[in-house]
């Protein structure tokens, strides 16, 4: 779109990773040994809430090969403050009791204690050794339930955030938000038309194949390396270095390559307990989660409930957008509610907007990330509602949002005014695209929504490596969790005018690269690929100055082009041109090693919007739901390695359907989850879907060099409700609760029948 | 308690181990035999992660004994590859961006070639219901089922091995 002709971006070379990943040679979190490893297993709480009244450990540490057994004892209390963990903030005394219950444990799964043995078998036997003394209490799961007055409190000091005057009283409400745009009233009193529904969703597992798993080694000195299976192995180290009381420069972590994370796994659950034994003991320990614990006792994304009323005038103009949201933050404070209520109505221009959201604990596990955490939820009640609202004016429902949609200039109701988006590009790319101008088959129904992501930048750094021969290395610290080495070489083979086979991405440890944050946020092809690129040109500057030193003039007068460094011009001097490998050859002779570096603060991430159009089939008799098409729209800026971009459209998208679909925790009267496996937790599988279409449009982000948007977690937003919308036109019946499993669409369509009937 | 001893086949290459009588197949490939491609998703046969062949049939490692490897022959990712160059499909789901993170890949692989071994001409239906047994968070399965059905077209016309 820019008419920017480059010779790799855009291009589809394999990735570097390619071949260790197909052959089973790339090492993930459970395939690292040390010699005299033992094994660590943690201690879980049967019940969901209850008084920790004694640990007795003593048989567990008399059993033959029990090097180590640690409690909440081991490690030290830790302040009531706030710090960035991914995209989500976490509070140090809160992430403490996380890895290792204290007072009470306030989710079933919630760890007691751990052991470190020679053997698994016996560590298993050591962990059944350990005698705890509960006192049970009463316990809260739902949502709405924690809200209500008289709910079994989980934490005595939390008073609810945000409320004038200040509550004297504890709440399972840890925090109130407010957005406020225009005035509200005035809006709905000018509205012609008003729809008000509530909605509500389930919490989901970010459901990631592989556990969690680290190994840890401290040394008799007091350093501390860790291998481990992370999005952010900076994260790792800066909470085990809280956590521990160990000096940041003595912890050493490696990220092993990720078998999946969506947000999962910017947290920590292992690691500080692995150096904790390790410390112990003397010998490194390895833990590894079953999926049995990964469902009890990591992730969650929250669920919640969502009320949307939207007003607007008959030709379709929204005036008027009250929203509510509540998300379950789990046993701790900090559900994704900030960015739940940005993103509501982010998708439109609108005069007049409040959005209130709650942020409650109950006894579910503490929630983490899951891509464009919270987003979802609060779109799935907004686009809902929108498509009610086209139903109602009669109106397509593309031209309905295009009639809203935001553009550059919009002020959102959450603060930023917009910079060039594309989502009008986007809705239009949708209408033309072939699924959407195409009939739809006889027995099936179209749906479509909009979501939006406003993307993260942050803090990269990046160096960029000259070797003797003149290829190059580029180093940056986000582990890869879908090709991002690829797009990152793709940048600096650009930037230097080399083919991409001559630069290799590595991710560095945590003392071989500076400081990187987490891979999410979908901020690793943008903000570290701009660290990359600055890296590069800084790599590039000194070559410029070793040619200018091989010809004896000033650096000024030496450009770099298409791999090679030339005179700026003919007043220069007349001088063949230097090609990477020569300037690198002689780098010895004319000042050393020729390296690039770069750290920054990306600031200007690219928002993000994505429409998605479904075509599905619905069993009147079963309520089974069949995909028939299925077609991701989305502004991309540009697409760096178009198959990985095309390849986090289709994955968003399927988990959005799995969410809108099947997923959802069980939880039975005793507060236990009955289905924490993959058997009974069915995340889609390949016989449930269609191919996934993908469009990407491309409207550059001004703020990139190469007009990267964050491509990864849009995706996973606009699929709730582009499924509910769809099955809402294929039966007439609007589904309002996730998921829209067999049982609950059977028993919508069968309380609906006799209206059905009467219309 | 005495071990098992077990005389095998991986990858066509005769192995000796011994096991305890609980240890699964997935146990004793990841751990003293050192092949760590197979990997472990659930512990359940829910995930696919861990498939590998049993006599040219495909099996999820983390539900058979290893004691029950006596005498037959196993195949792993390991032994996909030959010497220096990669099976199709290994080609072609990196060429396709078949995969992202690349945890399920190893068993993808294993399961896909043991559907092509037995049937070069699948329909998508017949993929997609014999990869169903393979979990894939990542891709959404679309690049997963083109790369199977590719590869499946070069065979028939001979171009894949």
């Amino acid at each position: 779109m820019t008419g920017q002709v480059y010779k790799w971006i855009g291009t589809r070379p394999n990735r570097p990773d390619g071949a260790d990943k197909v052959t089973g040679r790339a090492r993930f979190g459970a395939d690292f040994n040390m010699p005299g490893q033992l094994v660590g297993r943690v201690l879980r709480s049967p019940h969901p809430h209850a008084r920790i009244v004694s640990i007795d450990i003593g048989a567990a540490a008399a059993l033959p090969g029990v090097k180590a057994v640690v409690t909440a004892a081991d490690f030290p209390e830790q302040e009531n403050i706030v710090v960035p963990a991914g995209e989500m903030q976490v509070n140090l005394r809160d992430v403490t009791r996380n890895i290792m219950a204290r007072e009470k444990v306030l989710y079933e799964g919630h760890p007691v204690a751990a052991v470190a043995a020679t053997t698994d078998a016996v560590a298993k036997q050591a962990v059944a050794l350990i005698k705890v003394v509960y006192e049970e209490l009463p316990h809260v799961i739902d949502v709405a339930a924690a809200m209500q007055d008289g709910a079994p409190i989980l934490h005595d000091h939390i008073r609810t955030e945000g409320v004038q005057p200040a509550p004297t009283k504890a709440s399972n409400i840890a925090k109130r938000v407010e957005n406020l745009k225009g005035d509200v009233a005035r809006g709905f009193a000018e509205a012609e038309v008003i729809i008000e529904r509530s909605y509500t969703t389930q919490p989901v597992h970010q459901a990631y194949i592989e556990p969690h798993a680290c190994l840890a080694s401290a040394a008799e000195d007091g350093q501390v390396q860790v291998w481990t299976t992370t999005q952010g192995h900076f994260q790792v180290r800066g909470f085990c270095s809280r956590l521990l009381n160990i000096e940041t420069s003595q912890i050493r972590v490696t990220p092993s390559e990720i078998g999946g994370g969506f947000g999962g796994k910017t947290v920590v659950y292992l690691e500080p307990v692995a150096v904790r034994l390790s410390q112990k003991t003397g010998k490194p320990v390895k833990m590894v989660m079953t999926r049995e614990e990964v469902f009890r006792a990591s992730g969650p994304a929250p669920g919640g409930t969502v009320k949307v009323k939207l007003g607007a005038k008959r030709d379709g103009r929204i005036v008027a957008a009250d929203i509510t949201i509540a998300l379950q933050a789990g046993a701790f404070p900090g559900s994704p509610i900030g960015p739940a209520c940005w993103c509501s109505m982010a998708c439109y221009d609108v005069d007049n907007i409040r959005v209130v959201g709650f942020d409650v604990v109950s006894n579910r596990p503490k929630v983490a990330a899951y891509r464009a955490p919270g987003a979802p939820i609060s779109a799935f009640g907004v686009e809902s509602t929108i498509d009610m609202l086209a139903q109602e004016l009669g109106m397509d429902p593309i031209e309905l949002r295009l009639k809203n949609a935001a553009q550059k200039g919009t002020k959102t109701h959450y603060g930023p005014t917009f910079d060039r988006i594309g989502f009008i590009e986007t809705l239009e790319a949708a209408r033309n695209s072939a699924h959407w101008k195409s009939p739809v088959k006889p027995g099936y129904a179209r749906g479509l929504a909009a979501g939006f992501w406003f993307n993260v930048g942050a803090d990269s750094s990046a160096a960029a490596h000259v070797a003797e021969d003149g290829t190059v290395t580029v180093i940056s610290g986000n582990p890869d969790i879908g090709g991002s080495r690829a797009s990152l070489a793709l940048m600096a083979a650009e930037e230097l005018g080399v083919d991409y086979d001559k630069v290799r991405a590595i991710i560095a440890d945590t003392s071989s690269v500076g400081f990187n944050f987490v891979t999410g946020g979908s901020r690793v092809t943008f903000a570290t690929g701009l660290a990359v690129v600055n890296a590069t040109k800084d790599a590039i500057r000194e070559l410029k100055v070793r040619a200018a030193k091989i010809w004896g003039v000033d650096p000024e007068g030496v450009v770099w082009e298409g791999g090679q460094a030339r005179p700026a011009g003919h007043n220069v001097g007349e001088f063949e041109p230097l090609s990477l490998a020569e300037i690198a050859a002689q780098a010895g002779k004319t000042g050393g090693p020729i390296n690039g570096h770069a750290q920054l603060n990306a600031q200007g991430a690219g928002p993000g919007f994505g429409v998605h159009i479904a075509d599905v089939k619905v069993d009147p008799d079963t309520g089974g739901v069949t995909i028939g098409r299925y077609t991701a729209v989305q502004d991309v800026g540009t697409a760096i390695h178009p198959g990985y971009v095309e390849g986090q459209l289709q994955g968003g998208a399927v988990q959005g359907i799995g969410w809108a679909l099947n997923e959802e925790y069980i939880y039975n009267a005793r507060g236990r989850l009955d289905n924490p496996g993959f058997l009974d937790y069915r995340i889609p599988v390949a016989s449930d879907l269609p191919m996934i279409e993908t469009v990407l449009v491309e409207v550059p982000n001004p703020h990139h060099p190469y007009g990267v948007r964050g491509v990864g977690e849009v995706p996973i937003v606009p699929p709730l409700a582009t499924i509910a919308n769809a099955v809402a036109r294929a039966t007439g019946v609007r589904m309002t609760d996730l998921p829209i499993s067999p049982p609950r669409l059977s028993a919508a369509l069968d309380a609906a029948m006799p209206r059905l009937a009467a219309e | 308690m005495a071990k098992f001893h077990v005389t095998t086949t991986v990858n066509g290459e005769e192995v000796e181990f011994l096991c305890d009588a609980q240890d699964s197949m997935l146990d004793v490939l990841r751990g003293p035999l050192g092949l760590t491609g197979s990997k472990e998703g659930c512990g359940s046969g829910d995930c696919g992660a861990c498939s590998i062949t049993v006599d040219g049939r495909l099996v999820c490692s983390c539900l058979m004994l290893a004691a029950e490897a006596q005498g037959h022959s196993i195949g792993t990712i390991e032994g996909m590859a030959q010497g220096d160059r990669l099976h199709p499909l290994q080609e072609k789901f990196i060429e396709l961006a078949a995969l992202q993170c690349g945890i399920c890949t190893p068993g993808f692989l294993v399961a896909a070639k043991a559907l092509l071994d037995r049937n070069t001409n699948p329909t998508e239906t017949e993929v997609r219901y014999w990869l169903a047994g393979n979990l894939c968070r990542c891709t959404g399965y679309d690049k997963i089922i083109r790369a199977v059905m590719d590869v499946a077209a070069d065979m028939r016309k001979g171009v894949a091995a």
